[in-house]
Formats: C-alpha cells, structure tokens, sequence
C-alpha cells in the first residue's frame, strides 16, 4: 500500500505543477492586459508602463511564473485590486458555504438514491424499475439550472415554503441557514441521485444472485434484513467511489447554483470576480478549485485502492 | 437504423428522437427563410404578449417574438453543440489512437496531458478562457471544443489498447502494412463507432455546457438568442410569465434528450454488455 501511495504521490506532483502552469498561462497569454484593466480607460501610456514595471509585468513570462508560483507556495496568491482583499481570505471566507452546499446535496442524494435503488435491484424489470430506470436517464439530460428554475417556481413563486434567494448565517439563525440552503441542496441533489441510483442498482442485481443471499432466504430472515445487512454493504463498493468522484464534479456544478441562488461560496466568488474583471481573484480561485480537484480525485483512488485490492497490485 | 433488440420498443423512442432532432434541424437551417418576425426587434408595447395571430408563441419580456427566438436560438444552440465537439474528436481521437497504438513515452505523455486538463472542473474551465478570451460565439466553441478532447482522448485510447493486439491487426502487421496503414484501414473503422456514439452524447453535454454560460450571462453575447439565455432572461419574470423561462427550457430538454436516446442506441449496439452503464 506505501509503495502505491508512493507512486501515485510522485504522479501527483508532476500534475499539481502542471496544473499551476496551465492556470498562469490562462491569464498571462491570453489578450486583455492587467495593467490597462486596473487603470481604465483614461490611463496614459506612461501610467501603464510604470505601473506594469512595479507589477512585474514587464519581465519575461517565466520569471513571472516563478515569482507568482514562489508567492503561492508560500500561501500569497495576491490580493484583488479592486477590494484589497487577500485571495486567501476571500476564498477561506466562501469555503464554508460550498462545503455545506456539497455535503448536504450529496447526503439528499444518496437518501433519495439508495431507497430507490434497492426498490428497482428486487423488482427488477417490473414496470416500477423500468419506469425509475427510464426517469434516471431522462434526468442525465436535464441540466441544474433548469431544475433550479423549476423548484423556485413551484416552491418559491407557487407555494411561497422556501425562499428562492439568500443566505442566513448557521451562527446567526441555524434553522434559516438550513431553509436557505434547502432549494439548492435539492437542485444539486437531483442530478446526483440517477447517477447514484444506476449504480447501486446494477451492483445490488449482482450480488442478490450471490448464494450466500440464496442462504439467508432460505434461513428464513425478514427480506428486509437480507437486504439492508447482507446485500447493501457487499454493494456499496462503487457507490463510495462514485459519492467521491461526485464531490468533486460538485465544485463545478455548485458554481451555477450558487450564482442563482445567491449563496456567498467559492462559486458565486469565481462569477463575481469574472463580472467585475478581477483578475487576480479568478487566477486564484480556478488554482485553488483545480488544485482541490485533482487533491479530491487523489483521496478517491486511495480509497478505491484500500477497497479494491486488486487495483493496489495492478497497474498504476 | 436498427434498434438494440431486448429493451421494451426502443425503437419507438429512438424514432420521437430523430424525428425531433430532424425538426429543430430544419428550424434551424432554414430559420431565415420562415415566415418568422426579427429575434431581436423589440415591441414595447407587447411586452410577454400572450400568442395571437403574429406571434404564435407570445412575446418575451422585452416584446421580442418568442417563436422566433426559440428557432433561432437552436441555430446558435446547435452550431455550438455540434462544432465543438468536432474539436474533441478529431483532436482528442488521434492522440488516443495514436497513444493506444504506439505506447511508451508519447502514451505517458498524453495521458499526463489528458490528466491535466481534466483537473479543472470543464464549467470553470470555460468561465475562465471566455472572460479572457471575450465572449463569442467562436470562443465558446473553441473552450468548449478543447474542453472535449480528454474525453475523446480516453475513449479512443481504451477502444484502440484492445484492437492493437486482435487478429487482424497482428495479421496486418505480419504481412508488412505500415503504421498509417494499420492505423487508418485497420483500427479507425472500428474506434469510429465507439468515437461517433460518444460525440453524440458530446453535443448533448455541450448543448448543457452553452446553456449554462448563457443562462448566466457568460456565453452568447446578447442581443442574440440562445436558449440558455432565454432560460436566464425568463426567470426575472417567473411570477409574471413563468413560460417565458420553462419554453425554452422545455426545448432544450428535448434536444439534449434526443442526442442522449441517439448517442445511447448507437453505444448499446457496441456495447454487448446488456445493460451496461
């Protein structure tokens, strides 16, 4: 397992490098330059020219990237010229909020996904699963936004239970912080549970053909045991991996929620920074999402790794 | 087309999917020659008219006649989720097929490569480049269409891993064929079904992906229709005229579900597996 670990870690590197690069290179390439958005319109040639020499823009690309990859490594990864804010502390702020977000969309996930799941693996082929079935794939192509659109609709505009925007604070009103996230919780939940349902269901139709559940049938315990104990966890095996792999897809996908919402998380902050042209706000927050992901997807083939032996002793 | 025979009438789904994607199609191609009012000419005194005579489909919140902007944004909606993933399949299907066959350093490479880009969330991705790069409709299916290559890249690379040691490939190469020859005569027919079901799925994930950057104001730059920003415009008035936001969202719906029923029966045919994910 060390060794695995090892070898994975020494893979890891190369990318997370790769990855800061990339990023750099989005913004220093690409047209549109820093000095002449900070300044505006009216700025004279000169204006500009001094203050890209104080910025360092005048030096050569790679001695920029080195200095601003010295400066992240060191935990600086520039302040917003507009507000003064630190990158770090703007994202430490919002961190909360997306965390929250992401935990609770993937906990109504799976409460809407395993129920439905184990219904459709014991009735499979029965009108039930095939209709479950065909629902879950009709859902694959319908994207957040709408489903956003539409559970405002029905529980903002028509039934008046949840509002349809806004953020409370947990510390100020714990109950309003729960009912604020509500809408968007469910919203990023609806596109987790058909993924979630496919998979438990076609690991769950596996093992129920196992002869150990044959045994327990024939033992004579309650079905509902059998499949709660004996069948779910043998199962579940994909359905972790998935669940990770899903918290990681959810950074992107919470960045649209959040914006409609209007919930103050890393998402909402990336959107703000690209409407107001803060540059140094967007570089760090796509490195800090990006490098998270890849960190996420790291820790899911851990886990995968430590589940599946197999995976350990194959190839990397 | 033949349908994949064991489902219940996949067949009859399969048919309401082309026959839908050859109307919106049509719509689309031919959108300056129907009898439609301007997508962009505002009537203020009509503003979320309901349908009359004229406007067969009412009005949007600025007057604009909603039939109209409905068709022509599938013409913007459709050019982007077809062309972009033209990028991703030619592009990412040679670098898979040509690290699947040849391995060794090139393969490291591009998987490393693949890996990379794959490291940033696709929808941050595309924020990111568009706001640099300026919002157009060729920009965003250059960042769409380069956001689809690993992808492909994987695809074409896993079909490719199991070709290269398969009959015919080794008896190819006994008989002296050169590596283009194998490559185009041998191994493309077979990595083109697989790569075409995949880039059918593609327009519907890249129809998803324009929707959302022009839901939120970051994709078609307006005043031109796109469906996502009709979605986006419509609900600033979801209590006034809650159909000006579900009308095209209902559109887009059925769009994306066809290009997914399609690119679906077409994977099921080389897929054998039955049921497979």
């Amino acid at each position: 397992m060390a060794r695995f670990v090892g070898r994975r870690l020494l893979y890891l590197l190369p990318v997370l490098l790769a990855v800061t690069l990339l990023t750099f290179l989005i913004a220093a390439l690409l047209p549109g330059d820093l000095a002449y958005t900070m300044l505006g319109d009216q700025a004279t040639p000169e204006k500009i020219a001094a203050l890209r020499a104080t910025m360092g823009l005048d030096l050569p690309i790679w001695q920029r990237y080195l200095h601003w990859l010295g400066g992240v490594l060191q935990g600086d990864f520039g302040r917003s010229f507009r507000t003064g804010e630190t990158v770090l502390s703007a994202v430490a702020d919002r961190m909360p909020v997306s965390l929250e977000l992401m935990v609770a969309a993937e906990v109504l996930g799976l409460v809407i996904g395993i129920p439905l799941a184990i219904l459709c693996a014991v009735k499979q082929g029965s009108a039930i699963d095939r209709f479950l079935t065909g629902l879950a794939f009709a859902k694959l192509s319908l994207p957040s936004f709408m489903v956003a659109i539409l559970l405002i609709y029905l529980f903002a505009v028509q039934l008046n239970w949840l509002p349809a925007t806004g953020y409370v604070p947990f510390t100020e009103d714990p109950l309003g912080n729960l009912r604020s996230f509500l809408l968007p919780a469910m919203t990023l939940a609806f596109a987790e549970w058909p993924v979630l349902m496919r998979v438990l269901r076609s690991d769950m139709i596996a093992t129920l053909q196992e002869d150990y559940i044959a045994m327990a049938k024939a033992k004579g315990l309650k079905p509902a045991r059998i499949l709660l104990v004996h069948a779910l966890k043998p199962s579940s095996l994909t359905l972790v991996t998935v669940t990770g792999i899903n918290i990681g897809r959810l950074i992107g996908g919470a960045l649209i929620v959040e914006t409609i919402f209007a919930l103050p998380g890393l998402g909402r902050l990336l959107v703000a920074a690209i409407y107001s042209r803060d540059f140094i706000i967007l570089q760090g927050v796509v490195l800090f999402v990006a490098v998270g992901f890849v960190i996420v997807n790291f820790i899911v083939d851990m886990l995968y790794a430590v589940l599946d032996p197999r995976i350990r002793h194959g190839r990397a | 087309m033949a349908a994949p025979r064991g489902g219940r009438r996949p067949g009859a789904v399969l048919a309401c999917a082309l026959v839908w994607l050859a109307l919106i199609g049509c719509a689309a191609i031919f959108a300056n020659l129907l009898p439609l009012p301007s997508p962009t000419e505002m009537d203020l005194l009509g503003k979320r008219a309901l349908p009359d005579a004229q406007h067969w489909l009412g009005n949007d919140q600025l007057g604009r006649d909603m039939l109209s902007r409905l068709i022509h944004g599938a013409r913007i909606s459709l050019s982007v989720g077809l062309l972009a993933p033209v990028i991703g399949v030619t592009v990412g299907g040679a670098l898979g097929m040509l690290a699947g066959y040849f391995r060794g350093p090139l393969e490291t490479l591009t998987v490393g490569g693949v890996d990379v880009l794959l490291a940033f969330p696709p929808l941050v991705f595309a924020l990111a480049v568009t706001t640099y790069l300026g919002q157009s409709v060729l920009n965003l299916i250059l960042v769409i269409g380069i956001l689809g290559i690993p992808a492909f890249t994987r695809v074409a690379r896993a079909v490719t891993l199991s070709l290269t040691e398969r009959e015919f490939v080794v008896a190819a190469r006994a008989l002296g064929a050169t590596h283009s020859r194998i490559l185009l005569r041998e191994i493309l027919p077979n990595v083109a079904l697989p790569l075409t079901a995949f880039f059918l799925l593609g327009v519907a994930v890249t129809i998803v992906v324009e929707g959302a950057l022009s839901f939120l104001g970051l994709g078609v730059p307006p005043p031109a229709p796109s469906w996502g920003s009709m979605i986006g415009e419509g609900r600033e008035s979801l209590d006034l005229a809650p159909w000006l936001a579900f009308l095209p969202a209902v559109v887009m719906f059925m769009t994306v579900l066809a290009f997914n029923v399609v690119g679906d029966s077409l994977r099921a045919l080389t897929d054998p597996r039955p049921g497979a994910l």
